[in-house]
């Protein structure tokens, strides 16, 4: 795998004395969705921000394909494409006209045919003729996209991208970015949804308060951080658990047919079988078990309040 | 240079104005008629010649300045300030464009709609008057570069301003009182000895002149300080919009 794109202690104060980004180190690679999870103001706008020139960083270096973002602003950019958090488009523009006009700005020539592809691609065909204030808000999302791909960039930054829009149009979206990683293009995108994250990313970013906590692989994240539980069904319920049962730690649900074993998935010893036999010999009698992992919202919840996951 | 930025940010612009093309051909077309009908026919039958020149036919070089002055400065900073205000400057922000290709697709824009509108008002005022234009280059010089150095203060306007209200400041409160006391509808000729010389310091007396000049070779100052004027003000703008630039001042973060 190459690094495409690189973040070298990156640093964003203002002059009010308030700091955005506080030294973010951050290597993505070519062709994987890295997606970036942190609350509001946690500084995923101003990384992305910055990093397509937007802002202007205080200190800290960030290369795009080698290229240096500020000293060789024009060779980054033309390799990012940017869809922010915000519809911000030209009410009175016409699809096809704002999407040849954002091609143009990145130094293409109109290409009818290329623009015609990308609309396809993104159900907007019919709509080409059709002023941007007539489409609806899930249209609108996708002309920002279109605008965005209009120069065929390889990295692409999705802000917050199923923000505010339906069931429906956040799974068609998750099948674009699906689709734009098979044609090799580096998506990063930040959200507010962990099961957007859980759903498409390679990897997983999350920042709070100008700091990146942590990057890595989805998967091993979850492996690594997440809890496992066994829930224990009972056929009768009980009002306490039995005092041969209190070194499991075990909790009860509140209807008190249930009792709630949580374990470490990566323990050489998980305990589940003494669990199960102390449970017989306690005299309960099992209905049902069933495990539960941890989701990434929850290992997202413990990382930013600080409390172990 | 990125021409394709340039092209792309000119062509957009240029849509706006063809979008609303009635508006922006009958709108200079009316307004220059009721201009010839109150000040030409109704003031202007009571007005002597000035220097030679029918009162009727001297204000045209006025009028036409008045109208290119005010559409230069309202395009430009129409034309950036409304992309700050939708949100959709951030696409003219992360793109491979310095400041200077957006200041030439905008300004470029502004100047040649301003430039249509004189031109459209000139023809107009053909048909009321009898025009004769003695210096056309010199006239299409000056009214070139009053299209464009007034679109460069318009794009320091549309930068500058905070919302709607501010950007109709400058031509409301500052540029609309030195148009008109800049010798539109007057040869500065004809005021007391000291309002001469305050008018000597509004530099629109200058623009005007040189305009009527090219068109029929009388002027209030000579030819040489008009072309001055212009060409300084126009480096003024120049260097604050560098300074813009630079610092990145109310669009960069």
């Amino acid at each position: 795998m190459t690094t495409i794109l690189s973040i070298l202690d990156l640093r964003k104060s203002y002059a009010n004395g308030f700091e955005a980004l506080k030294g973010v180190s951050l290597d993505i690679e070519e062709g994987e969705i890295l997606a970036l999870l942190g609350p509001n103001g946690a500084g995923k706008t101003t990384l992305i921000s910055t990093v397509c020139g937007i802002t202007t960083p205080t200190s800290g270096s960030v290369t795009v394909g080698g290229y240096d973002i500020q000293t060789e602003f024009r060779a980054a950019r033309k390799m990012i494409g940017l869809v922010p958090q915000e519809i911000a488009l030209e009410p009175f523009e016409k699809v096809w006209n704002t999407v040849r006009f954002s091609r143009g700005l990145f130094g293409h020539g109109s290409d009818n045919a290329r623009i015609e592809e990308i609309l396809r691609k993104l159900s907007l065909w019919d709509k080409r003729r059709n002023a941007i204030k007539e489409l609806s808000g899930g249209m609108k999302r996708r002309v920002l996209i279109a605008k965005a791909l209009a120069h065929e960039p390889r990295v692409l930054f999705l802000d917050e991208p199923t923000a505010g829009v339906d069931v429906e149009l956040r799974k068609d979206m998750w099948e674009i970015v699906a689709e734009l990683k098979q044609a090799g293009v580096t998506i990063i995108l930040t959200t507010h949804y962990i099961e957007e994250a859980e759903a498409i990313a390679d990897r997983v970013g999350v920042i709070d308060k100008g700091e990146l906590l942590l990057v890595q692989d989805k998967d091993t994240l979850m492996a690594q951080m997440g809890k496992k539980q066994i829930e224990v069904m009972l056929t009768e319920p009980v009002s306490t658990i039995p005092e041969s049962l209190s070194e499991h730690n075990l909790a009860l649900n509140g209807a008190g047919d249930a009792l709630i074993y949580t374990y470490d998935t990566h323990a050489e010893r998980t305990g589940i079988t003494t669990l199960l036999n102390d449970v017989a010999q306690a005299g309960l009698v099992l209905r049902d078990v069933q495990t539960r992992q941890s989701s990434l919202e929850e290992i997202f919840v413990n990382l930013v309040s600080g409390e172990p996951a | 240079m990125n021409w394709s930025a340039i092209a792309a940010i000119y062509r957009f612009e240029m849509a706006r104005f063809f979008r609303t093309l009635a508006q922006s051909f009958l709108s200079p077309v009316l307004s220059t008629s009721l201009y010839f009908v109150v000040f030409g026919t109704a003031i202007g039958s009571r007005i002597q010649e000035i220097e030679g020149v029918s009162y009727g036919a001297f204000i045209v070089p006025g009028l036409i300045m008045l109208s290119v002055v005010m559409l230069s400065i309202s395009n430009a900073s129409f034309g950036i300030y409304f992309p700050k205000f939708l949100g959709t400057i951030y696409e003219l922000l992360s793109a491979p464009i310095n400041f200077i290709e957006i200041v030439i697709g905008y300004v470029g824009a502004a100047a040649t709609k301003a430039l249509f509108v004189g031109l459209v008002i000139l023809v107009t005022a053909t048909f009321f008057v009898d025009i004769r234009i003695e210096h056309p280059f010199a006239m299409a010089a000056f009214l070139i570069l009053s299209c464009l150095s007034f679109s460069l203060l318009g794009f320091i306007v549309g930068i500058w301003a905070g919302n709607f209200e501010q950007m109709s400041l400058v031509p409301q409160l500052v540029v609309t009182p030195l148009i008109f006391l800049g010798g539109t509808f007057y040869s500065i000729s004809m005021l007391p000895p000291l309002w001469q010389t305050i008018t000597l310091f509004n530099p629109v007396v200058y623009l005007i002149s040189g305009f009527r000049w090219s068109f029929y070779g009388i002027a209030d100052v000579p030819i040489f300080w008009s072309l001055l004027a212009i060409l300084a003000f126009t480096g003024i703008c120049l260097a604050i919009i560098g300074w813009i630039f630079k610092t990145g001042w109310r669009i960069r973060s």
